[in-house]
Formats: structure tokens, sequence, C-alpha cells
């Protein structure tokens, strides 16, 4: 059984960290930041959906670390970090969807747009890791669906480039007209809404990374308890 | 033995296998002319020529998946893995024998289809064939690492396309991209990119999926 790692932050302040966090960027975000010019209240939401999106790549790339971890030194505690830090990617791609397509339909009045990269590159991230799970969930725990589990976190970190790559050659013949997105010239207080958010959202993801974390150790060493 | 004897002892082990038993290959040719006309009945009278070129590449995705579910049965039934696990040679090998015995099986079942395809539809350029020369590439690197870890598992036939599907989207891009734009040289890059960085990748780790 590994020993659990001796944390410096424990759990519970964390979490009141996350929440007084999260609670200072809705504050700005929605009463200190003005409405956008020409997009007006929508563009709101941007904050969050862009914030998420980030924080879903540094949670797959965290899993793909952890796998590579395993596979390269054997760490017994990268199993379980690559698994949990993956399905919290999962969990921020959907949300990455959902709020994407909210995003869509104020914008151009349908809740799907295939011209969107981003919302087509984690549609594609989000099959990819579904069928991560069903990898997982059929081979018995052990050594090899470690090391299955491990080598297609892996192939993860190169679908995203490819992948992204693949969106974008696919424009030409799919998609002629280029929409164009006016949210990129941030400035002032719409700048210092953005640079709260990202890191709330990544310290959120962080608690919630390590509140399963410790949930899903509990469990292993109760059922290890339970058989011996 | 050096590593490449060991590369062609192994494929030439499973094309004898198939030119004795004929398991697979039939079944692809089969599979992929009764999708022709299936495709012929899904599509509208005078829908475009983009619709069929797109078709073509879900038959050739389709038809890969067919040969590469079976492609690690005989090794499954007969537990012929871990005596090769065993064996003294480099296990990135039998990734790699396996791969071309796939990629003989598809490029051989393609050898029939692109010309029936042709002849039910439209015809093909020649980027379109190039294309799938280096789509049948990807397919079967990737195709056979999946199979080998989907054999393994309790869900066996129904994982492959699952695990397969998501990481054949660039691949049905490059292809389609291709075959209908005017310049199809970014396309066909981009396809020998996919195929470079997926074959190391697999080649590297393969070992990883037969061992514990």
């Amino acid at each position: 059984m590994p020993v659990d790692r001796q944390y410096r932050v424990p759990l519970p302040a964390l979490a009141v960290a996350s929440l007084i966090c999260i609670t200072v960027s809705l504050v700005i975000v929605f009463f200190v930041a003005p409405n956008d010019a020409v997009l007006g209240f929508s563009q709101k939401i941007f904050y969050f959906h862009v914030s998420i999106a980030f924080t879903a790549y540094a949670c797959f790339a965290v899993g793909a670390w952890k796998a590579f971890r395993l596979l390269w030194k054997r760490d017994p505690r990268a199993d379980l970090e690559s698994y949990v830090a993956v399905h919290q990617g999962v969990i921020f791609g959907v949300l990455v969807l959902i709020t994407g397509s909210i995003w869509a339909k104020y914008s151009w009045g349908h809740w799907w747009v295939w011209s969107e990269d981003e919302l087509v590159l984690f549609l594609v991230l989000f099959l990819f890791y579904c069928a991560y799970f069903m990898l997982r969930f059929s081979v018995d725990a052990g050594p090899q669906r470690e090391n299955f589990s491990a080598v297609y976190a892996l192939f993860g970190v190169v679908l995203v480039p490819v992948s992204f790559l693949a969106i974008r050659l696919a424009k030409p013949f799919l998609h002629p007209e280029i929409f164009t997105r006016h949210g990129a010239n941030l400035g002032g207080w719409m700048l210092v809404a953005y640079l709260v958010t990202q890191p709330s959202v990544l310290l959120l993801a962080y608690t919630l990374y390590r509140v399963e974390l410790s949930g899903k150790r509990l469990d292993l060493r109760l059922r290890e308890l339970r058989l011996a | 033995m050096t590593y490449f004897s060991d590369v062609r002892a192994l494929a030439r082990k499973d094309l004898l296998l198939e030119l004795r038993a004929k398991d697979t290959l039939p079944a692809m040719l089969l599979f992929v002319v009764a999708t022709f006309v299936v495709f012929h009945f899904s599509l509208p009278e005078h829908s475009s020529r983009l619709a069929a070129s797109g078709l073509l590449w879900v038959a050739i995705i389709f038809t890969a998946l067919l040969g590469l579910g079976r492609a690690f049965v005989p090794e499954r039934e007969q537990r012929v893995l871990d005596g090769l696990v065993l064996a003294p040679c480099d296990r990135s090998a039998i990734w790699l024998a396996k791969a071309i015995a796939t990629f003989a099986f598809l490029v051989a079942a393609e050898v029939v289809a692109l010309p029936v395809f042709s002849l039910f539809f439209h015809g093909l350029r020649g980027a379109t064939i190039a294309a799938v020369l280096l789509a049948d590439v990807g397919i079967c690197a990737v195709g056979t690492f999946l199979g080998a870890m989907a054999v393994a598992t309790r869900a066996r036939d129904l994982l492959l396309p699952l695990l397969f599907l998501p990481l054949a989207i660039p691949i049905v891009v490059g292809g389609v991209g291709a075959g209908v734009v005017e310049n199809p040289g970014k396309y066909l890059a981009f396809l020998g990119l996919y195929d470079a960085m997926f074959a190391l990748l697999c080649w590297a780790s393969f070992e990883y999926v037969v061992t514990e």
C-alpha cells in the first residue's frame, strides 16, 4: 500500500481558499468588469469558458505526466493520480462543452457550431477520454490495468496537438467562412477579471483533485483491510 | 537474430496463417463492397461527388476495423502472445510485424475496393490514392496497438472501435482534405506527420501493453 504523501496544505484550508477565490472572481466578473461594448452581457461567460478550458488541458497534462512517471519510475501512487487527473479533466471538459454551447446559442443562435475549433477539439477529447474509462473499467485492477491506462493517457498528449491541427486543416473544406471572435482585446478590469478567474478555477480543480484522490485512497485501503 | 529478421519472421507467420486459413481478407473484401452498395442507397439521387468521397473514408475506416479486430485473435486463442513475450526478441517487433501484416491485408482489400469505388461512384485522383496509402500506415500502426490492448480486456471486440475512432478523426480529415482540395500537399504532409508521431509512440510503448 503506497504511503500517503504528507501534503503541506490540508484539505479544509484548500476548500475554503477555493470558495473565497471563486466568490471573488464571480464578484469581479459580474459587478466590477464592464460589459463588452459589442457583445454585451453574454461575453461574461468567456471568463469562465476560457479558464475552464485551460484547466481541463492542465488536468489532461497532469494525467499524462503521472502516466509517464508510472511507466518510467514505476511510482506506485502515479496510477491513481493519473486516473483522478484525467477524471477531473473530463469533468471540466464537459463544462467547456456546456459553456461553449451556451455561448454559441447567444452568438450564432445554435447550440452547436462546428466552426468553433475549441468546441470541436473538446468533443474529440471527450470521446477519447470516455474510451479511456471504458478501457480502464474492462481490465481487472493490477499492473496490466496501470500500464494500459498510462499508455492510453500518453496517446492523449499526442492527440491534442494533432487533432487541433486537423480541425484547423478541415476548415477550408468544411467551413469556408470563419467567424471572428471579438473578445480578444481585453483591457483594464476585463483583463483583471480573467487573471483572477483563471487561477481560481485552477485552484478549484486542484482541490477537487485532492478530494477525489484522498477518497479513492481511503476506498482502496478499506478494501485491502476487508480482504486482509 | 537481428531485429529485422525477428520482424520478418513474425510478419511471415501472420501472412502464411492468412494464406492458409483465409479468415480475414475475404471478410474485409465482402464487407467493403457491401458497404459501397449500402452507400449507394443512402446517397439520394444527384447528391454531390464530395459526399461520395467522404463515404470512401468511412468505408476504409470500418473495413480496417474489421481486420484489426481479428488481428490478435489467433494469438489470444492459442495463447501465442505469452510465448512471444518470453522469446528473446524486442517486444516492439511483435507490434511492427503485426502492423505490417495488417497493412498488407488492408492494401490487398483496397486494391479491389478502390476500383470498385470508381466503378460505382466516380474516378479517383492520384492524391486520393496517395492519401489512402499514407492513411493505411497510420491506421495499422495505431489500430494494431489498440487491438493488442482490446483483446486483453473483458469487453474485447466491443472496445476496439471506441478506442480507435477518436484517434482516427485526424486521418479522416487528412484523407478527405487530400481528395477534395486543389493543392493536396498540405494534407498529405499532415498524414505523414500523423503516421510518424503515432508510429513512434506505439513503437516505444508497446512493451508495456504485453508485459506487466
